[in-house]
C-alpha cells in the first residue's frame, strides 16, 4: 500500500513544538469540531501524523525512532491537545504501550514491535480499565492462567481510548500470583471490539469495549517481569500517560485562551469591547497566569524524566492535577465569556469545556492524585 | 560490596520515610513500606544513581528486600573495576 508519507514527502515532519504547531494548525484546528461531531478522528489525519513522525518520536535512534527527548514531547503533545484531545489522547496512549514495550520488552518483543510502532505502522491501546475497576486497578477482574506453555486470557475492558482502531492491545490481567502486562494482536481469536459512542468528551477517541475470550497467547506475550516489579510496568507506563495528559491539559487552557482573546476583541457588549471589562480581564489573566505554571510544571517533570531522576513521578502527578484543575476551570469560564454562542457548534469552547472534564478523570482521577500527592507531602515534610 | 552503594541506597530509602528506623539489613517489604509507586522509585534511583540497567530477570523481589541486597545488585550489576 502506498502511504502518505511516499505520496507526499514534504509533509511537515514534526521534530519540535514549533513545527508541532504548525501541523496542528494545519491539519487539526480547522477539522476538530467535525471530529468530535462525527464521534471517530479520520484515516487520513492519522497517516498525516505517520508522514509526520508524530507517533513515538522518543523511541532510540537504533529502534528508528526519533531519541526526542521528554520535554520536547511534552510540548509537541501540548499543541496537539491545544487542537484536539481526541487526537492527543490517541498519542497518549500509543505512547504509553510503545514507551512499555521499549522500556520492558524482550530482545524479541522489542525487534517485533517498536519499529512498527514507532513508525505508526501499528497503533496501540492501552487496557486497564474495567466495567468494576478505573483507579484502582487493583480491582481488575481480567485473569489469565498458563497453559501449554503459554497463556489464555479472560475478561472485559472498558473505556479504551483508539480501542476502535488500534492494531495491538497492551493488557493488564491477573496471574497467579500478581497483575501482569500483555501484548495481544487484535487480531487474535476470540478478541471483540464493541465501540462505546456519544461520550460527554473526547468523543474523537474511538473509545470501545474491548471483550478477551478464552485468548490464547504465546509464552512471549507477557511484557516484562512477573511478581511484585509486574506493578512497575503498570507505575511506569501510567506516569508517561499522566505526563501526556497534563501536557494536553495545557493545551486545552492555552487553546481556551486564544478563543477567548480573539472573541473578547470582537464581541461588544454596552459599546465595550469584551476585552475591556474588568471582569473578563480577570478570567483572561487567570488563563494565561495558569498556562504558564502548568507548562512550568510539566516542564519539570519532563526534565526530571530525562534526568532519570525517582522524583518524576510525583512531579508528574502534581503537574497533571494542577494542569488537568485548570483546564476544567478555564474552560467553563471559556464557555461563560462566550455566553450562548459558547453553547453552540459555531465555537470550539463547548468542545473543550467537555474533552476538560475528561481530563480530570483519565490516568488517576483527581482524588486519587490528592491522596497521593498528600501522601508524599506527609512523607517529605510532616 | 560497595559500601558506599549501601549507604547511598540507605539513604534515599530513609528520605521517602523518615519516621521509620531502617537499617541495611532490614527487609523493607516486612516492614510494609514498598507499593509499586515506591518499587519504580527504587529502580530509577538505583539506575540513575550506579550508571546501570536492571534487566528483567534481575527484577526480583529477593534483590530490593534491603539496603544490603540491593547493593549487591548494584555490585553485580557494575562493570569489573580494575
Amino acid at each position: 500500500m502506498t502511504t502518505l508519507a511516499e505520496t507526499a514527502p514534504d509533509v511537515l515532519r514534526v521534530t519540535d513544538r514549533k513545527s508541532a504547531r504548525a501541523f496542528v494548525d494545519t491539519h487539526i484546528v480547522p477539522y476538530a469540531d467535525a471530529y468530535d461531531r462525527r464521534g471517530r478522528v479520520p484515516e487520513e489525519l492519522l497517516e498525516r501524523m505517520t508522514a509526520a513522525g508524530l507517533w513515538a518520536p522518543f523511541l532510540p535512534r537504533d529502534t528508528g525512532g526519533g531519541g526526542m527527548d521528554l520535554v520536547t514531547l511534552g510540548e509537541v503533545h501540548e499543541e496537539v491537545g491545544r487542537g484536539c484531545s481526541s487526537v492527543r489522547s490517541l498519542l497518549t496512549v500509543h505512547t504509553m504501550v510503545s514507551w512499555a514495550v521499549q522500556r520492558w520488552g524482550s530482545p524479541a518483543q522489542r525487534e517485533q514491535w517498536v519499529p512498527a510502532l514507532g513508525r505508526g505502522d501499528v497503533l496501540a491501546a492501552f487496557c486497564l480499565s474495567e466495567p468494576g475497576a478505573g483507579s484502582d486497578a487493583s480491582g481488575i477482574a481480567s485473569n489469565v492462567v498458563e497453559k501449554n506453555g503459554g497463556w489464555v486470557l479472560n475478561g472485559v475492558k472498558k473505556w479504551i481510548t483508539n480501542g476502535q482502531r488500534a492494531d495491538l492491545f497492551l493488557v493488564f490481567a491477573r496471574t497467579a500470583t500478581s497483575i501482569g502486562a500483555f501484548l495481544v494482536p487484535r487480531d487474535s481469536p476470540g478478541v471483540e471490539v464493541t465501540p462505546i459512542e456519544d461520550m460527554l468528551g473526547t468523543r474523537a477517541s474511538m473509545i470501545a469495549e474491548i471483550s478477551f475470550r478464552d485468548v490464547a497467547l504465546g509464552p512471549d506475550a507477557l511484557l516484562g517481569p512477573s511478581g511484585f516489579t509486574a506493578g512497575m510496568v503498570l507505575t511506569g507506563t501510567l506516569d508517561l500517560g499522566r505526563y501526556s495528559v497534563a501536557t494536553g491539559s495545557v493545551g486545552i487552557v492555552q487553546a481556551a485562551l486564544e478563543a477567548c482573546a480573539a472573541y473578547a476583541s470582537r464581541r461588544t457588549v454596552g459599546g465595550s469591547l469584551l476585552k475591556d471589562l474588568p471582569l473578563i480581564q480577570a478570567k483572561l489573566s487567570d488563563m494565561v497566569t495558569d498556562a504558564r505554571a502548568a507548562r512550568l510544571l510539566v516542564a519539570e517533570a519532563g526534565r526530571l524524566k530525562d534526568a532519570g531522576e525517582a522524583s518524576t513521578i510525583m512531579a508528574t502527578w502534581v503537574a497533571k492535577y494542577f494542569a488537568s484543575t485548570a483546564a476544567a476551570r478555564h474552560a467553563s469560564e471559556a464557555v461563560q465569556i462566550h455566553g450562548a454562542n459558547g453553547c453552540g457548534h459555531d465555537y470550539p469552547v463547548a468542545r473543550l469545556y467537555r474533552d476538560a472534564k475528561v481530563m480530570e478523570i483519565i490516568e488517576g482521577s483527581n482524588e486519587i492524585q490528592r491522596i497521593t500527592i498528600a501522601s508524599q507531602a506527609e512523607r517529605e515534610i510532616i | 560490596m560497595s559500601g558506599n552503594a549501601k549507604d547511598q541506597i540507605l539513604d534515599f530509602v530513609r528520605a521517602r520515610y523518615p519516621q521509620a528506623e531502617i537499617d541495611e539489613t532490614q527487609d523493607i517489604f516486612a516492614l510494609g513500606f514498598v507499593n509499586s509507586l515506591f518499587a519504580m522509585e527504587l529502580v530509577m534511583f538505583i539506575e540513575k544513581t550506579f550508571e546501570v540497567t536492571i534487566p528483567n530477570d534481575e527484577l526480583k523481589i529477593d534483590n530490593f528486600r534491603s539496603a544490603t541486597s540491593m547493593a549487591e545488585l548494584v555490585d553485580r550489576l557494575s562493570p569489573a573495576r580494575v
